[in-house]
């Protein structure tokens, strides 16, 4: 079986969780697989990066030049492409630097690339069997994916349980660090880092509340948002949605939850509309009781719901509505 | 400044539920309703206000079939100046990097300072755009939800990174960007303006139009492939609430304030 690489993203000297979900991937591929972690930085963040990652690597590479300083893709890819051997499988994680990397990596280490992984059906030969979902998580499906001249691989994020590390060994027991910045060079690239503009804060902080009537695309029109808001505020709780809402401009980016918006950790979650993709799902923590209400059974939001109602919200919520209002009128007389 | 957009026809989950067929080898097909991948729509409206701004022509073109010049023309009602088939059997079965070669050909037969795809299609993989790239040598930016044309041959773009934060870059032209959703409000099209274009031709490219070795396309080129699709099971699932809605509203309430959300 080919050498597993596993690309290790972090920042500020921390490793993102990615990594020990990644050595769980490399472990589910290869049992007997002991993974290699590549980290490319620079200066004390990268050594200290490189210092945590315990007992879910045998090996680190470290790629320490001053142009990486800042995680830049196609700066990354040409130190990968000259220390990685040509079989080698490489897994990285499918979020916005994987998405980034990993396509153009794939071709230039003329191997097959497999992207958004959630589980490894096996190894057969010389293919790799993997699961992955299409139309926003409706359907699964088996891939095969020839490794024999190595591949890339990204694997979705959550989709396997971190490989922990084991307590007190966070400064390396039987853990090498190899030095591997010898081999790559100068580096430059057609696109160059600027900076990098932080969210806008938005008029009401969904993070705050403990209820959250949010909605999907089942709203369909600016005009039905005042539905939700109404519910919201007969509950006391905010409004927030999912990444459709945001892009048809009905609501503002400050009130998306998901992984490219906020993250929420609400005792209820009330989804309404909401179809349930992952990186929707990424945004919402602490397990709060997850009410979808959807009027397509098929919804991949009632896989991860408690409850699910199928209905159809703009009729459902201005009853649910009603109902609220007169249950508190009757609680303040 | 000349554009092309590479767009693809997909199912359009919005409008469909999707299901697996009776053999369960392959989703149902029969009445699914199709439409431009949605963030290829969006990539081609950013590319007709790039040009607004500085001049210039869009291209949007797309590997497929005859059904496929349905999308070309919805694009060209919104402005786009050609609308392209890439359309050859050796083509059938070629997996991202099949296709991201077969686009490539198709670049290098023309002179583009821009490059766009939308992020991803219906399959969610995200790679053609990062592909071609790689391919032409080109600079590649990701999930961009902003584009400035700057003096000289140079963009500033920025990308959707995590928590709503923005990274940005200046990347040098020609360059491929994949765009993300939101980055703008797509146009509308009417009838009227699909029926305007009905009867532009389309010129249609071929595998020999290219140049291209079509062993390096098609099935047998692909590494990878689907072998099936199924429902998964995942964990228990929801309760489904079965009641009339009233009972369903009641239920809701009373399992609202239990878990201390109506106080």
């Amino acid at each position: 079986m080919a050498r597993i690489f596993a690309y290790i993203v972090h920042k500020g000297g921390v490793v993102d969780d990615s990594a020990f979900e990644l050595a769980a991937a490399a472990r589910k591929i290869d049992p007997a697989a002991s993974p290699t972690a590549i980290l490319t930085g620079w200066g004390a963040d990268l050594d200290a990066a490189c210092n945590t990652l315990g007992a879910s690597y045998a090996e680190t590479w470290k790629i320490a030049n001053e142009a990486l300083a800042y995680p830049n893709a196609e700066l990354v890819r040409k130190a990968l492409v000259k220390v990685l051997p040509s079989n080698g499988i490489v897994l990285l994680p499918h979020q916005h630097f994987g998405i980034d990397l990993a396509p153009g990596l794939s071709i230039k280490m003329d191997s097959a690339f497999v992207s958004d992984v959630l589980d490894i059906a096996g190894v057969e030969g010389a293919d790799l069997k993997v699961v992955r979902q299409e139309f926003g998580g409706q359907v699964s499906a088996h891939v095969h994916c020839d490794i024999s001249s190595g591949a890339v691989v990204t694997i979705r994020p959550g989709a396997f349980k971190a490989v922990e590390i084991t307590p007190g060994t966070s400064l390396v027991v039987n853990q090498s660090v190899v030095d591997k910045s010898n081999e790559v060079g100068a580096l430059a690239a057609g696109r160059r880092y600027l900076e990098t503009v932080v969210a806008e804060a938005g008029d009401v902080d969904i993070t705050k509340y403990n209820v959250l009537v949010s909605i999907g695309r089942g709203i369909q029109e600016k005009d039905n948002v005042a539905i939700a808001q109404e519910l919201a505020d007969a509950m006391g709780a905010a409004v927030s949605c999912s990444r459709p809402v945001v892009d048809a401009k009905w609501m503002e980016k400050s009130r998306q939850v998901g992984s490219s918006g906020k993250t929420v950790k609400p005792k209820v979650y009330l989804a309404c509309g909401i179809s349930g993709s992952f990186q929707h799902l990424a945004g919402i923590k602490g397990s709060p009781f997850l009410i979808a209400i959807n009027k397509n059974p098929k919804a991949p939001i009632f896989q991860v719901a408690d409850v699910g109602i199928v209905d159809d919200i703009l009729e459902f919520l201005p009853e649910l509505t009603s109902k609220v209002r007169e249950m508190r009128s009757v609680a303040a007389k | 400044m000349e554009i092309l957009v590479c767009a693809r026809r997909v199912p359009d989950t919005s409008e469909n539920e999707i299901e697996l067929n009776r053999e369960g080898d392959d989703i149902e097909r029969d009445e699914l309703v199709y439409s431009i991948n949605e963030p290829d729509n969006y990539a081609v409206e950013e590319a007709l206000q790039i040009v607004a701004r500085v001049g210039g022509n869009v291209t949007v073109a797309t590997v497929g079939g005859e059904d496929d010049e349905e999308i070309l023309r919805r694009e060209m009602a919104m402005g786009a100046h050609h609308g392209v088939l890439i359309a050859d059997d050796a083509f059938t079965g070629s997996d991202g990097r099949g296709i991201a070669t077969i686009l490539k050909a198709f670049v290098e037969k023309g002179h583009y300072d821009l490059i766009l795809t939308g992020v991803q299609a219906e399959d969610g993989r995200a790679q053609v755009g990062g592909m071609l790239a790689a391919l032409l040598d080109y600079p590649f930016a990701s999930l961009v939800n902003s584009i400035e044309v700057l003096d000289g041959r140079k963009l500033k773009v920025s990308r959707e990174i995590e928590g709503g934060n923005k990274e940005m870059s200046e990347i040098d032209l020609p360059c491929v960007l994949s765009i993300q959703t939101g980055i703008n409000e797509p146009r509308y099209v009417g009838m009227r303006g699909i029926r305007q274009v009905a009867s532009v031709p389309i010129p249609s490219f071929s595998a020999a139009d290219l140049g291209l070795d079509t062993g390096t396309v098609g099935e047998a080129a692909a590494k990878v492939k689907r072998v099936d699709y199924f429902i998964p099971v995942l964990g228990k699932g929801a309760e489904i609430l079965r009641g009339t809605r009233e009972e369903n509203i009641d239920k809701v309430l009373e399992l609202v304030a239990a878990k201390g959300g109506l106080k």
